[in-house]
């Protein structure tokens, strides 16, 4: 029998449950308030660029820099770099909270490159053909960018999740809990590899079935 | 009543129409349309004709006001829109539809969300919407394609579509942009049918920009021909084909009729056919052909048809026929001369 007998898998259980629990509640807040922002922000940085409904040089050039400025910078030194503005703004700067303020905001410079990316895939001349028919401009983008775009967009909402998911174990960094954190204080530090295998399977499995989602949803808006 | 002596005013008026992209890094001033003048009369079908570069997309555009123009006068309906804002242009397009060469249908809705969406933007109530959408579908003959998906459907039916998604709104106008360019002949011809039936049936007028002369003589009643930003010819469309005046028209119209056999094609006639070759034009109104034949038979000459051939253009006769006639040398001088005073001929 390869399995390892001394492990304290067996009563940490409730710890292993409530772990997860956190991470699902780190990353639906994530990827609902940033997945908003940045479709917001995406949008923006569409709408502004070259030959773009709004077109508009100054704010582009704003927007474009404020998203390439945050997005290189790794999650574990970001959540570190934002600490004051989440005192500032959450009233703390340690726990869930403040994990969560950090993974919004970079969630949403990352989803809104690539909300941005998969608008552009939308032909040209189907927006030229709403515009034909005397749409405003606020109405082309509600009822013929995102639309057309959404399979693509879909698609990219589910690597972003697949993103926060990840950034989310570093949540331990400021004692904001979560299965990565779990993992790290229950399985490495105590030199116990099945609670990480297990911490692993778990993420693994909840990964895959928000992928499985995505590309099920995708698919179903691409065959139409 | 009386009517007054002076003609209709067009439905669109182009004076001086001018469209100039500034220059750009490492490109020069580019004039897409320059000084154009244009009328096209309520219910006319105007083919605007030019090869690719040559403006007639960018004149389409400026029609709806797509693209705002440089300078001059653009009228549709005595409105004018140069100088309107796009907000201003927006209620004006709703009375002027617009089709295209890639379809541009909204792929994530279906034909029915596809026509509704005009007659939103119009703000029809949905009882008016059902009716009128049901009626276009009919028009075009996919009535049972309301719940289909554009990816569903072939590149005719999608171009069918597009043509009732224009019309929803019953426009006095619809703009072609190279409307059949991505379709096989045989579903270009079922297209511009449907397109002539909407120009009969709502009296539509109809303005196509094409590459294709085929659609000229199938739909159109008048015909610009364009040409580095310039309307170069334009006219009743019998009357630039019989007498294009323009190399670039002369070009044009020899892709859909024989004017006279190429340098080489005639060495090659020459090789399997004895005599003269005698280029004849027959145009609507001439002598008749059996006129014309008289004169070789009563002199006993040989003669056959070797190039060329006779078309209808708007029910009009029109052709243009090579001759190669063979017989005693004073016969056929004689023939031919009198040939000439029938008919524009020519010995090639």
């Amino acid at each position: 029998m390869l399995l390892p007998t001394d492990t304290r898998l067996g009563e940490l259980w409730p710890d292993i449950w409530q772990a997860t629990g956190e991470t699902l509640l780190m990353v639906a807040a994530t990827m609902l308030i940033g997945g908003t922002l940045g479709l917001l922000l995406g949008l923006g940085l569409y709408l502004t660029r070259k030959g773009g409904l709004y077109q508009n040089a100054a704010v582009s050039v704003v927007l474009n820099v404020l998203v390439n400025f945050f997005r290189p910078i790794p999650f574990i030194i970001f959540i570190a770099a934002v600490q004051p503005a989440a005192r500032l703004i959450v009233g703390t700067g340690i726990g869930m909270p403040a994990v969560v303020f950090s993974l919004i905001l970079a969630a949403m410079f990352g989803i809104a490159r690539i909300v941005e990316q998969n608008l552009v895939t939308v032909p040209p001349g189907v927006i030229e053909a709403a515009r034909a028919m005397g749409a405003t401009r606020a109405r082309i983008a509600a009822t013929v960018v995102i639309p057309e775009a959404m399979a693509p967009v879909i698609l990219g909402y589910t690597f972003a999740f697949v993103a926060v998911v990840d950034m989310s174990a570093v949540a331990g960094l400021i004692a904001g809990g979560g299965l990565g954190s779990f993992a790290q204080t229950f399985g490495y530090r105590q030199y116990d590899p099945t609670v990480t295998w297990v911490c692993v399977l778990i993420l693994v499995a909840l990964v895959q079935l928000v992928q499985l989602l995505g590309n099920t949803l995708s698919a179903r808006i691409l065959r139409r | 009543m009386t009517r007054s002596a002076t003609p209709a005013e067009p439905l669109v008026r182009l004076r001086g129409v001018t469209k100039t992209y500034p220059a750009a890094k490492g490109r020069a001033e580019v004039h897409a349309v320059a000084d154009v003048d244009l009328d096209i009369a309520a219910g006319d079908v105007q083919a605007i004709v030019g090869y690719s570069g040559a403006g007639k997309s960018t004149l389409v555009r400026l029609l709806n006001g797509l693209e705002p123009a440089t300078s001059g006068s653009i009228k549709v309906g005595g409105t004018e829109l140069v100088g309107l804002h796009e907000r201003q242009l927006r209620p004006i397009r709703l009375g002027i539809g617009m089709i295209f060469q890639q379809f541009n249908l909204f792929d994530s809705r279906t034909v029915w969300g596809n026509l509704a969406y005009p007659l939103q933007i119009a703000g029809v109530g949905k009882a008016e919407q059902q009716r009128r959408i049901s009626e276009l579908l009919h028009f075009v003959g996919l009535p049972d394609k309301a719940h289909t998906y554009p990816r569903n459907l072939s590149g005719g039916q999608k171009q069918r579509v597009g043509i009732a998604r224009a019309l929803t709104t019953n426009p006095a106008l619809l703009l072609a942009d190279e409307a059949t360019s991505a379709l096989d002949p045989e579903t270009t011809h079922e297209v511009l049918r449907l397109l002539k039936q909407v120009n009969e049936e709502f009296g539509t007028t109809i303005v196509a920009i094409t590459h294709e002369m085929d659609v000229v003589r199938e739909l159109a009643d008048h015909v610009a021909v364009m040409e580095s930003g310039r309307i170069v010819e334009s006219g009743p469309v019998y009357d630039v084909f019989s007498a294009p005046r323009q190399p670039v028209t002369r070009r044009f119209v020899g892709t859909v009729i024989d004017d006279e056999p190429a340098p080489d094609a005639l060495a090659a006639l020459r090789s399997r056919h004895p005599g003269r070759f005698v280029k004849l034009e027959l145009r609507e109104g001439g002598p008749r052909q059996t006129d014309i034949f008289a004169v070789l038979l009563e002199r006993g000459i040989a003669f056959e048809l070797v190039f060329g051939g006779i078309e209808d253009i708007q029910g009009a006769t029109f052709g243009n026929l090579t001759l190669a006639l063979d017989g005693p040398a004073t016969a056929v001088d004689e023939a031919v001369r009198e040939l000439a005073t029938l008919v524009p001929a020519k010995e090639l």
